[in-house]
């Protein structure tokens, strides 16, 4: 599904930061992958170049299969609406519009009209038990509900993969539980998931840990979420 | 692209901040309002000044005899000379150009006293004979009957015309003047028409309307005058040069006359082609002054928006970088800027529009209904054509206003989204 060949990326600035080192990592369909490293180990930059959102200077990134290098912006634009559903730590819902046109928003990006957009939205929402705050803001949710939309609204094109970056970075540890919950929950319906943490209750959810250190693939640990408690698992 | 969804998308970032929306879009409203109280008005004005040379041939001069200031042929200077009948016939035959030309003499009232009188009933007017095409020169309208005609000049018929206000005065508006016999100057004629002068600002030796009007040819006999007049009119054809013809005319006459070839003081000529042509170019400045200035606060309205959207862009970047995340392309975001910038400014264009023009209706509604004869000012509205203007200019600033913030908004990295701060 997601194929790294020793990616590298340099941020040039005053002092030029050499922040992926060759990266190397294959993700399968349907897999459920977190990536934990110390602040500055180059998770996020990592993320980014996964969904696109970044570019990067040497290697090879396949994405199902395609090759994702030197895209044009509508390329890019087009990739990310298609495949890729992205979960930010802080929500990144638009205030001025309803949990509704946020989760429809990704759909009005891919021209689906009006009417069936709202109702695959409210689907989404259905699922997550956000039906009743359908027409209402972000700033009228709790933390917990706002994640749900954004998660609702990351599924909401059928998307190849899940990108979240510290999705429960924001939240309480009992929503953050609930919040893991759900992210298994639709990785068990086959879509795959990568997410980024830094925290080990997190990761010991994930079937597979990919542990980063200042830009490189320190190791990788296969893990099995079922064995592990799940109230010690997040502290 | 102004399909529902996309004035909702734009309408709710307009609607966000409405004080701020409002506070922008008045620039453009007043920048427009402005332009369109410029314009009116200097139609106005330019109305106004038309209304008072309205009526008469544009394209006349008036040319008069008047002492030689040269000595020539034995003639001493300062002699007197006249032009006759036979002169305007030479310039109908000789010069090129000429559309019409027309003789004109006319008898002053000095003293005050009555010397128009129906039955016992008077008044003072001057007398004017004339040929019959003088009425395409000096237009006025025909009230009664008829005009001069060529019978009347041929036969030096006993008829006259009489000004409208002529007729009031002596006759009375409610009778039919036609056959009247009126005396003038102690000589009997028949009333063969009425005319009104459409203008009474301009006019040859007084208005129309307060004149009684003879065929040339009578009032040269009554008055002992031979084939001479006072002075003569012409007009100059299409494609011709006015100047060109007036030097013509001169030399023609002065041939004819005896008159030193260099003599340039024997004639007085009034070209009202020229006085016409300066009002119109200084209306043309005018309306060149009341563009630029419009255009002006229109333009600074036009940077407000633009500089309050770079501001609001920049304050978006998180909303457009998570847009660009979820897949909007490049060209959907400059669609969002631009469109906004150019709801903003069309609406507020629009409002500014149709609310000067709706003073500006009030207005002429005022002014037009003045019963002021010395109006300088009259119906001071914008025609059709630059409200579309107007209106283009709107659109065309709006989309000026939103390149700018457009460029900005799509710097904006989807990463840009993804940065905490």
């Amino acid at each position: 599904m997601l194929k790294l060949n020793n990616i590298n990326k340099t941020y040039f600035g005053a002092q030029p930061l050499h922040v992926l080192k060759g990266i190397n990592l294959n993700v399968e369909e349907g897999e459920l992958v977190s990536i934990m490293g110390a602040s500055g180990s180059g998770k996020s930059t990592l993320l980014n170049i996964m969904g696109i959102l970044d570019n990067y200077d040497e290697g090879d990134y396949y994405l199902a299969g395609k090759l994702v290098k030197n895209l044009s912006e509508n390329q890019a634009a087009e990739f990310r609406n298609k495949f890729i559903g992205f979960i930010f730590q802080s929500f990144n819902l638009i205030p001025f519009k309803t949990a509704l046109e946020n989760v429809a928003l990704p759909l009005f990006y891919q021209g689906v009209n009006r009417k069936k957009r709202n109702l695959m939205a409210m689907e989404y929402l259905d699922r997550f038990g956000l039906k009743d705050w359908a027409d209402h803001y972000p700033n009228e949710l709790s933390g917990g509900q706002k994640q749900r939309v954004s998660i609702a609204r990351a599924l909401v094109t059928s998307p190849k993969i899940i990108l979240a970056d510290e999705p429960t970075g924001a939240l309480d540890s009992k929503t953050s539980a609930e919040v893991m919950q759900i992210l298994r929950e639709v990785n068990a319906t086959g879509i795959t998931m990568v997410i980024v943490t830094h925290e080990r209750g997190i990761a010991n959810l994930t079937r597979k840990i990919v542990y980063l250190k200042d830009g490189l693939i320190e190791s990788i640990e296969e893990n099995d979420p079922d064995k592990m408690d799940f109230t010690k698992a997040i502290k | 692209m102004f399909d529902i969804d996309n004035i909702n998308e734009i309408w709710q970032t307009i609607a966000r901040n409405k004080t701020r929306s409002l506070l922008t879009a008045f620039g453009v409203f007043w920048g427009i309002f402005i332009l369109v109280i410029l314009l009116a008005c200097g139609n106005g004005f330019n109305n106004g000044l038309l209304s008072q040379i309205e009526g008469f041939a544009t394209n006349s001069t008036f040319m008069i005899s008047s002492p030689t200031t040269e000595a020539y042929k034995g003639y001493q200077k300062g002699r007197d000379w006249n032009a006759d009948m036979s002169d305007i016939e030479a310039i109908k035959k000789i010069v090129k150009g000429v559309d019409m030309v027309s003789p004109i003499y006319s008898q002053w009232t000095y003293n005050g006293e009555n010397n128009v009188f129906y039955g016992t009933k008077g008044g003072n007017f001057s007398l004017k004979g004339v040929m019959p095409n003088y009425i395409d020169i000096d237009r006025c309208k025909v009230l009664y009957g008829r005009f001069i005609n060529e019978t009347d000049i041929s036969e030096a018929r006993k008829v006259c015309v009489l000004g409208k206000k002529a007729y009031e005065d002596i006759i009375g508006i409610d009778k039919n003047p036609l056959g009247m016999m009126i005396k003038a100057n102690g000589i009997y004629y028949q009333v063969v028409g009425v005319v009104e002068a459409y203008n009474s600002k301009v006019s040859i030796s007084g208005s129309m309307s307060e004149t009684v009007i003879l065929p040339l040819t009578t009032m040269q006999i009554a008055y002992n005058m031979g084939s001479k007049f006072d002075f003569f009119v012409f007009t100059t054809a299409r494609g011709y040069n006015t100047k060109d013809l007036q030097k013509e005319i001169k030399n023609l006459l002065r041939e004819r006359h005896d008159i030193a070839p260099t003599d340039e003081g024997a004639f007085v000529c009034f070209d009202f082609e020229e006085v016409f042509t300066m009002f119109e170019f200084l209306f043309i400045g005018i309306k060149i002054l009341i563009w630029i200035v419009g255009i002006g606060t229109l333009l600074s309205g036009v940077v407000g928006v633009s500089n309050i959207m770079l501001v609001t862009i920049k304050e978006r970047t998180r909303e457009i970088g998570v847009r660009r995340a979820l897949g909007a392309k490049p060209g959907v975001i400059i669609r969002q800027v631009m469109s906004e910038s150019l709801l903003l400014t069309v609406l507020a264009g629009i409002v500014g529009l149709v609310l000067g023009v709706g003073i500006m209706a009030i207005v002429a509604g005022f002014v037009n209904n003045m019963p002021s004869d010395d109006v300088m000012f009259l119906d001071p509205q914008i025609g059709f054509s630059a409200a579309i203007a107007a209106t283009i200019i709107v659109i065309l600033s709006g989309l000026l206003a939103g390149v700018l913030p457009a460029i900005r908004a799509i710097q904006i990295k989807a990463i840009d989204a993804i940065r905490e701060e």
